[in-house]
């Protein structure tokens, strides 16, 4: 076993952070969507690398992870259609123009 | 167990799920000619059954089910009975009020369907996968929902905040959950609390950072501050019905989910976790109290008042004691849930009938609102008595356990911050009331509520006071409730 877990969880812990660092960051919807993938294939790292050092004998991790990328599926058909949506009223998907409500 | 017996446990669901299918199709097939009408009534009849349904199988003895993921245990039962009164409610509600509003009302009463079936998937689940399943299945379809007036402004926006607040709280959440797989190579429950435990100090942090984590998921729905950002804005913008929805039947889902996964997960860390949901309480209180002081429109300050209520309900797990004799904190939350279930839904129902009348829910359109509409004005009356905590109100006894669940416990400080919030909402509760009662109105037109409507703001007006007078029943269901998640074992 050449590359031991910790380097899975740095890469996992890593591209997390860039992907959090995206939601917080970006002001058009779409990149912030794609933080937000990008976070949650983060932890699909973690979850197979969990599973084959931790107990490779149940596929738990692996199931998980096939979870995960179906939420995030449904997740982002409903997130582009709203921002669809948008920018049909209002010519933008900039969050920061998305004001009406506040207070 | 056989397949049959499977279908017999899962029979709330399954029924939901297919209510949820024959409401589309019926839709498709009318062409929505009659506004979504034959979709309301077939939804509430199907909720009805699954109702009926969820309260038989709690006679029988409480099981996990489907690879003892899915428990059918009277604590599921609780919020499964809750969310479909909720739903019931909601549904009734938006016949008249969404009319004329979409095209598509019967795709907004199978999602109102399919909403409820994430909720009782939620409650139930006792293994991490489940619910993290659950918890964003209910998240997805509030977020359609919550945009369903797609040519309405205000809706859009709500939504798509929503979604973005929530779709990275469901990835801090899940990172959580990764965590604790990692250090226990399981994701069912019980086994993880058997090997958490607080042995060494790595081990200790881990499951902190884990406990951390899964709160900005839970949080998020029960809109704990500082994950409320989305709320006020989603509650504003959101149609009313939806609105109401979300702020009670989803946040109750969020505190049981809080409540099995803390309680059946990590035992061992009962006292870190009790320490991180007191000091959320003390900031979600204050925060929703002095925010909703300042604001100009009843709906957002219900808004407001509804983030501050989840301040007083996490006191029940900022104050769990497993050992306690009357008051164990977690039945405080069961019954503040319940009897805050029917109090907020009612209120923002009045407001929903102002809306539709005035096309606003600004302090104005109260004014003068007990000279044109006295019941509409009485009933909101007892419902901002019931939210404040007044008896003999469902809010008071609620409040009542619990309060009295943070002073067994000794945390003093903690329920003396709780009742000088108390105090601090009373005066915006009771603002509302001046303006209904003692101020002139300059709009002179008699206001008009729909049948629906005044069906669910009766009976939510009946509940609210049944729950405070005739106390006993609610009190022994709640306690029954959560023997077994206490108790952690089947």
């Amino acid at each position: 076993m050449a590359i031991p877990l910790t380097w899975y969880l740095i890469l996992a812990a890593a591209l997390f952070c860039i992907g959090f660092y995206g939601v917080l960051a970006r002001r058009n919807a779409v990149p912030i969507l794609m933080g937000v993938e990008l976070m949650l294939n983060a932890v699909n790292i973690n979850f197979l690398a969990f599973w084959r050092y931790v107990r490779p004998e149940e596929p738990v991790g692996q199931v998980f992870a096939i979870f995960v990328l179906a939420v995030a599926a449904a997740e982002a058909a409903v997130g582009l259609a709203l921002i669809i949506s948008i920018y049909r009223t209002r010519k933008t998907i900039n969050v920061d123009r998305i004001d009406l409500l506040k207070g | 167990m056989n397949a049959f017996e499977i279908i017999r446990w899962l029979s709330p669901e399954l029924i939901l799920l297919i209510t949820g299918f024959v409401v589309l199709s019926v839709d498709l097939a009318m062409r929505r000619r009659d506004e979504g009408r034959t979709a309301a009534v077939i939804a509430l009849i199907g909720l009805a059954v699954a109702l009926v349904m969820s309260v038989l199988l709690v006679l029988n003895n409480p099981a996990t089910i489907v690879a003892s993921t899915f428990a059918v245990d009277p604590y599921a039962t609780f919020f499964k009975v809750l969310a479909i009164i909720g739903a019931s409610l909601v549904i009734l509600s938006s016949m008249h009020f969404m009319r004329g509003k979409s095209l598509y009302l019967g795709e907004y009463y199978a999602l109102l369907v399919f909403v409820t079936l994430a909720v009782s998937v939620a409650v139930s689940a006792t293994n991490l996968m489940l619910v993290y399943v659950g918890i964003e299945f209910l998240s997805i379809t509030s977020y359609i929902l919550t945009g369903f007036l797609r040519n309405n402004r205000r809706s859009e926006e709500a939504a798509i905040k929503y979604f973005l607040y929530g779709a990275s709280a469901g990835a801090v959440m899940l990172y959580g959950i990764s965590l604790v797989y990692g250090a226990t190579g399981t994701t069912d429950l019980v086994a993880v609390s058997e090997l958490m435990k607080t042995t060494g100090g790595a081990n200790h942090l881990l499951g902190i950072a884990a406990i951390v984590l899964l709160l900005g998921g839970f949080g998020f729905k029960a809109s704990l501050v500082p994950f409320h950002q989305w709320a006020p804005d989603t509650y504003d913008g959101a149609p009313t019905p939806v609105t109401a929805f979300l702020a009670t039947v989803s946040k109750a889902a969020g505190f049981a989910v809080a409540g099995r996964v803390f309680i059946m997960a990590f035992p061992h860390f009962t006292t870190d976790w009790m320490a991180i949901m007191g000091s959320l309480a003390i900031l979600t209180m204050t925060v929703g109290n002095l925010t909703a002081l300042k604001q100009t429109s009843v709906k957002r300050m219900l808004a407001y008042s509804s983030i501050a209520q989840a301040g007083y309900i996490v006191l029940g797990l900022a104050a769990y004691n497993p050992d306690g004799q009357t008051f164990t904190g977690l039945n405080g939350l069961l019954i503040y849930l319940f009897a805050y279930l029917f109090t907020n839904i009612g209120a923002f129902f009045v407001v929903l009938a102002v809306e539709k009348h005035a096309g606003s829910s600004d302090f104005s359109t109260f004014k003068g609102l007990a000279k044109r509409a006295p019941g509409l004005a009485l009933l909101m009356t007892l419902f901002l008595l019931s939210l404040t905590g007044i008896p003999p109100t469902g809010g008071f006894l609620g409040k009542f356990y619990v309060f009295a669940a943070v002073v067994d416990r000794g945390l003093l400080i903690l329920a003396a911050i709780a009742a000088v919030n108390a105090v601090i909402a009373a005066f915006y509760y009771l603002n509302v009331i001046r303006l209904m009662f003692f101020q002139e109105s300059e709009d002179e037109r008699p206001l008009t509520v729909s049948a629906g409507l005044n069906f669910s703001l009766v009976l939510s007006a009946i509940m609210v006071l049944a729950i405070g007078i005739l106390a006993q029943p609610f009190i022994t269901w709640a306690v029954d409730s959560v023997l077994m998640v206490s108790k952690r074992g089947f």
